[in-house]
């Protein structure tokens, strides 16, 4: 098993730590040969969206990823990954591979003075801390998106098919279970 | 509920990691930043090229200026106060800016005390020349360091300097013994948890990045090699030939930084890199201020 990390700016490497603590080995994709190597499961880490969609697609990956989600490419999706991964953002004209049928609110809870911490709970896992970075949240979601955790009662993580993702980052925190439930959706028995 | 943002301050920086910072001093300027692919802007007046040339005290920017450039883009914005100037950072406090930098840019406003950056809520990202000077600023507050380089110069060898300085000296306290700690806990008149951390995890508590004199994709790919986490460019960009290109170059150069052909390729045909000035012609270091 192995796990492909975005890795063109960001908090990636946090993810990939978090996959070493669990015995899972990693790779970086930064550039189009980077995506032809083989690997089961992609992560689309924190950082800024912006840099993010515009490397992915300078750097000539854009294209072949989002096949790959298109194809059933697990995909576990935090903070910025979320933006990367929605249909439609609610105050940007951009979108980015657009195969999560969500609309997302960018930095939606405002600048860094108001980033929080909070404890929430999260379906098939429970109680969680949670980070948000001038996080996003989801501002709608399709009927067929279920709906994992909710704060203040706005949407903050989603599970569509093959795809998981959180406005927060579970990998800025010690506890694995959102890793594992990234993994257990899709690891064979 | 202060630690808590102090470790939210932390995560920011976290984010902000494998991109570039970019100085601006218009809201085009920031769009340009922006669409090149800066991870954050610095907002201010005047970049240090012209900061250098102009003389006379340099201060915190207009807030209207600020703000105008924190309407215009999306990503996060900075933006500097004088050394020791907490009332200034206050405002930039109040303006709701994403991160204050501390920074010898400006003309100190305190010869001896830096800002006690616990007291803030918003973050703080301070120069550093060496390990020293990083820790001492981490235990006033601040939640991302940056080597000072020489800004203004487009001459990188003073950022390397600091670097490979402060790289030399983590190394060395990870190789220490425990209980030598204690005494250069002293030597670098810091908390001993401190040098503990690094002794411990070979790095700094806090995202480390370059700065000053960074002004060619081959500078800023030098930098992360050398260990940066991410690069800061000043004066480097719009003080170039064609800012654009260069700006998407050293952005590209970041994320690829040890992919020699591909920055091969981007260093091409970029127009001309700012003029600088080498180490040994200026007058004033900026380095040498706030240690």
């Amino acid at each position: 098993m192995r796990i492909a990390v975005l890795a063109v700016q960001g908090a990636f490497a946090e993810h990939e730590k978090m996959f070493s603590q669990m015995g899972i080995e990693t790779i970086e994709l930064r550039q189009k040969s980077d995506i032809t190597q083989d690997f089961d499961g992609l992560v689309l880490p924190g950082g800024e969206s912006t840099v993010q969609g515009k490397l992915l697609r300078e750097l000539d990956m854009y294209d072949g990823l989002k096949e790959m989600i298109r194809q059933g490419m697990p995909v576990l999706a935090t903070c910025a990954g979320l933006i990367l991964l929605a249909e439609r953002l609610s105050n940007d004209d951009r979108s980015h591979f657009a195969t999560l049928p969500v609309c997302v609110r960018r930095n939606a809870f405002g600048r860094q003075l108001g980033s929080f911490h909070y404890r929430g709970t999260i379906k098939g896992i429970g109680e969680f801390p949670m980070e948000f970075i001038r996080a996003p949240y989801i501002e709608t979601v399709s009927p067929e998106v279920e709906i994992l955790a909710e704060v203040n009662g706005h949407i903050v993580a989603v599970r569509y098919q093959n795809q998981l993702a959180a406005a927060f980052h579970p990998e800025l925190s010690q506890d694995i279970r959102f890793h594992q439930m990234f993994l257990d959706s899709f690891r064979k028995p | 509920m202060k630690d808590r943002q102090y470790e939210l301050n932390k995560e920011l920086a976290q984010m902000l990691k494998g991109g570039v910072i970019m100085d601006v001093t218009t809201p085009e300027q920031a769009k340009i930043a922006e669409e090149a692919g800066a991870c954050a802007v610095m907002a201010l007046e005047r970049i240090p090229a012209d900061i250098r040339a102009a003389g006379g005290v340099s201060r915190m920017s207009d807030p209207k200026m600020i703000k105008g450039i924190q309407e215009a883009v999306s990503i996060p914005v900075m933006a500097k106060c004088r050394i020791g100037h907490f009332v200034e950072a206050q405002l930039l406090e109040a303006i709701e800016i994403d991160y204050i930098d501390e920074s010898e840019v400006l003309s100190p406003a305190d010869d001896v005390y830096h800002i006690d950056k616990t007291k803030f809520r918003v973050p703080f990202v301070c120069g550093a020349r060496d390990l020293g000077e990083a820790l001492r600023r981490i235990n006033e507050g601040a939640s991302m360091i940056r080597t000072k380089g020489e800004p203004g110069t487009g001459d990188v060898v003073q950022a390397v300097r600091h670097m490979r300085m402060m790289n030399s000296e983590i190394a060395r306290i990870s190789a220490m013994r425990e209980d030598e700690l204690y005494e250069t806990a002293k030597e670098l008149r810091v908390p001993y948890e401190l040098v503990w951390y690094v002794h411990q995890n070979h790095r700094l508590p806090v995202v480390n990045f370059a700065a000053g004199g960074v002004a060619t994709p081959a500078d800023a790919a030098l930098m992360m090699q050398l260990g940066a986490e991410g690069v800061f460019v000043g004066s480097g960009i719009f003080k170039s030939g064609n800012p654009r290109k260069r700006a998407n170059a050293i952005v590209k150069a970041v994320t690829n930084y040890t992919d020699a052909r591909l920055i091969a390729e981007l260093s091409e045909d970029l127009g001309e890199a700012m003029v600088g000035i080498n180490e040994n012609e200026i007058q004033l270091l900026m380095a040498e201020r706030g240690k």
